[in-house]
């Protein structure tokens, strides 16, 4: 680590005092934009960006949905809810245009889609705007233990407002158990929440199933669709879903932006989050950022034009990655069912080998390990920990995500990379010297020194 | 109005792909070149004049679209940002001499 006296630049700063360097102000400022400046010399010395291979957590705008934006933000300005001038009325039709172009994806009215700032706020106003909605005579919520954090942080809300919360367990494949659901649903039983596909392992549960037993039940479905739309083909009327989630920046839109469905018939009441004007069916108030709408707008509908090209482009590709690196290094586990997935996201568990340091050695590929909610905390994930995933194989997995931009060449790179240093990194490890001698670890007593 | 001739079209894929390959990034340009020749060679068989007429202008449309996004992008540019991984290594010329610029 550079020490702050050595680089050039802060012999040029460094102001002429005889304080110790605590004391005096000026040397604490040049201290931090010493710090800056090495930072920036530190990047710039690499010069190569890393290759993209993380779409589960947010993807690229494509450009033509930048194109389609970009009048909105500087020509046509105007609030879609003023009534009286043409500004409004333009930003309104766009507006409008953008919300049949959502429906349209999902096969839903346009009348049932509401903008809000993001799956985390849909997903909040879903869980907590039903359950509250209904609390009179409901007071229980079904979730499963794979959710997203936005999901079961407000069933936590939920818990301590006096709501019971079941949280499902599900199989070593990810896939929830329908018989399991069937009957943990009671009668006092208001909203169930199963995203449909998970970002950590891309299992796709059977959301049509599902909503048939909902459905049946009189339970209404919530399903967090942000990974999901735009990439399969979805029908909330032949799922029978009644509230879905949908993000902006995970189909190629714009970051801030997200959509809410609520079914009309039957009705589904919420009670809303944010109050304020009475815009978005009252359910949701606020200036709808016509911008962002039209930019949502714009990638629901390149998705659904691309869907078929886009996803048999991903299944070709993640094909390839996956037969590269499970042909090449043993004692790598695929987490997650490998027929009911989206094949875009794909987390390998590389036995002895730590995910962290793997991912440090990938350093010209954008990878992840677990999602990117969870990847400041030093805990494996808890997705995996809910399909049963052992605890050294739940540390070292990785997760690559393609999507659209994807390239042969980029695939092919990243395996070749990630076989080099898992090779490198197994020479090094005392477990596998030990595995490759035929003993079994499980069976290993460990001493304390 | 004179339906489009063959040379028409070959012209309009032409410039479709000189503009997509002056995308800045890696992962756009290789997308819209890819995406380009897949259209084209996806709707060799049209045969009805109208289906044609329709299909050119959405063609010319996109041509204007990605004139505009290589306009912008190529403004937004820093120096840093333009090499990605091999492109540190290689420059442009190189990497299409070495085919690996999907043409």
């Amino acid at each position: 680590m550079l020490s702050p006296g050595r680089t050039i630049s802060s012999r040029l700063l460094r102001p002429a005092s005889w304080l110790p360097f605590r004391l005096c102000p000026e040397r604490t400022a040049v201290n931090s934009m010493q710090k800056e400046l090495i930072k920036k010399h530190e990047l710039e010395k690499d010069e190569l960006r890393p290759l993209y291979m993380d779409f589960q957590a947010t993807t690229p705008m494509d450009p033509r949905v930048l194109d389609a934006m970009l009048p909105y933000q500087v020509n046509y300005y105007g609030n879609p809810h003023s009534r009286t001038h043409a500004y409004g009325w333009e930003s309104e039709t766009a507006m409008e245009t953008a919300r049949k172009q959502v429906a349209d994806l999902i096969g839903a009215d346009p009348r049932e889609i509401i903008f809000t700032s993001g799956a985390t706020e849909s997903n909040n106003m879903a869980i907590k705007g039903v359950a509250r909605f209904y609390q009179a005579k409901k007071r229980h919520v079904i979730t499963t233990q794979t959710e997203h954090k936005c999901v079961l942080d407000s069933c936590r809300i939920l818990e301590a407002e006096g709501f019971e919360v079941t949280y499902l367990p599900v199989q070593t494949n990810g896939l929830l158990d329908l018989q399991l659901l069937e009957s943990s649903i009671r009668p006092e039983t208001s909203l169930v929440s199963v995203m449909t596909v998970n970002n950590e392992i891309g299992v796709k549960q059977p959301i049509e199933e599902i909503g048939h037993i909902c459905r049946s039940k009189g339970v209404f479905l919530h399903t967090d669709a942000a990974q999901a739309v735009g990439k399969i083909p979805i029908s909330v009327s032949d799922w029978k879903v009644d509230l879905m989630s949908i993000s902006g920046h995970k189909i190629y839109g714009p970051k801030g932006v997200g959509a809410l469905y609520v079914r009309r018939r039957p009705r589904v009441r919420l009670e809303p989050l944010q109050s304020g004007g009475g815009q978005e069916r009252g359910l949701r108030s606020g200036t709808v950022p016509t911008p962002l709408a039209v930019g949502l707008g714009a990638a629901c509908s390149i998705s659904q034009k691309e869907m078929e090209y886009d996803h048999q482009r991903v299944s070709m590709l993640a094909n390839r990655l996956v037969q590269k690196i499970m042909s090449e290094i043993p004692d790598v586990v695929m987490n997650g069912d490998p027929e009911q997935r989206y094949p875009g996201c794909i987390n390998l568990s590389f036995a002895y080998v730590e995910g962290e340091s793997l991912l440090m050695a990938l350093k010209d590929v954008a990878l992840s390990s677990g999602s990117a909610c969870t990847s400041a905390s030093l805990e494996p994930s808890y997705v995996l920990r809910a399909i049963g995933a052992d605890e050294d194989l739940a540390h070292s997995s990785i997760r690559f995500g393609i999507g659209r931009f994807t390239t042969e060449q980029e695939v092919d790179y990243t395996a070749e990379k990630c076989i080099q240093h898992v090779r490198r990194l197994r020479e090094m490890s005392p477990l596998w010297e030990m595995v490759q001698e035929g003993i079994d670890l499980k069976s290993i007593k460990w001493t304390q020194h | 109005m004179a339906a489009s001739t063959r040379s028409q079209v070959i012209s309009l894929y032409k410039m479709m792909l000189k503009e997509s390959s002056r995308f800045p990034s890696y992962n756009y340009r290789t997308y819209a070149l890819r995406r380009v020749r897949d259209a084209f060679r996806a709707n060799r068989e049209v045969e009805d004049p109208k289906a044609v007429e329709r299909l050119m202008d959405e063609g010319e449309q996109m041509l204007a679209l990605i004139q505009r996004q290589v306009k912008i992008k190529n403004e937004f540019q820093s120096e840093t940002d333009r090499l990605s991984c091999w492109q540190g290594i290689m420059g442009n010329k190189t990497m299409k001499r070495r085919g690996m610029l999907l043409y």
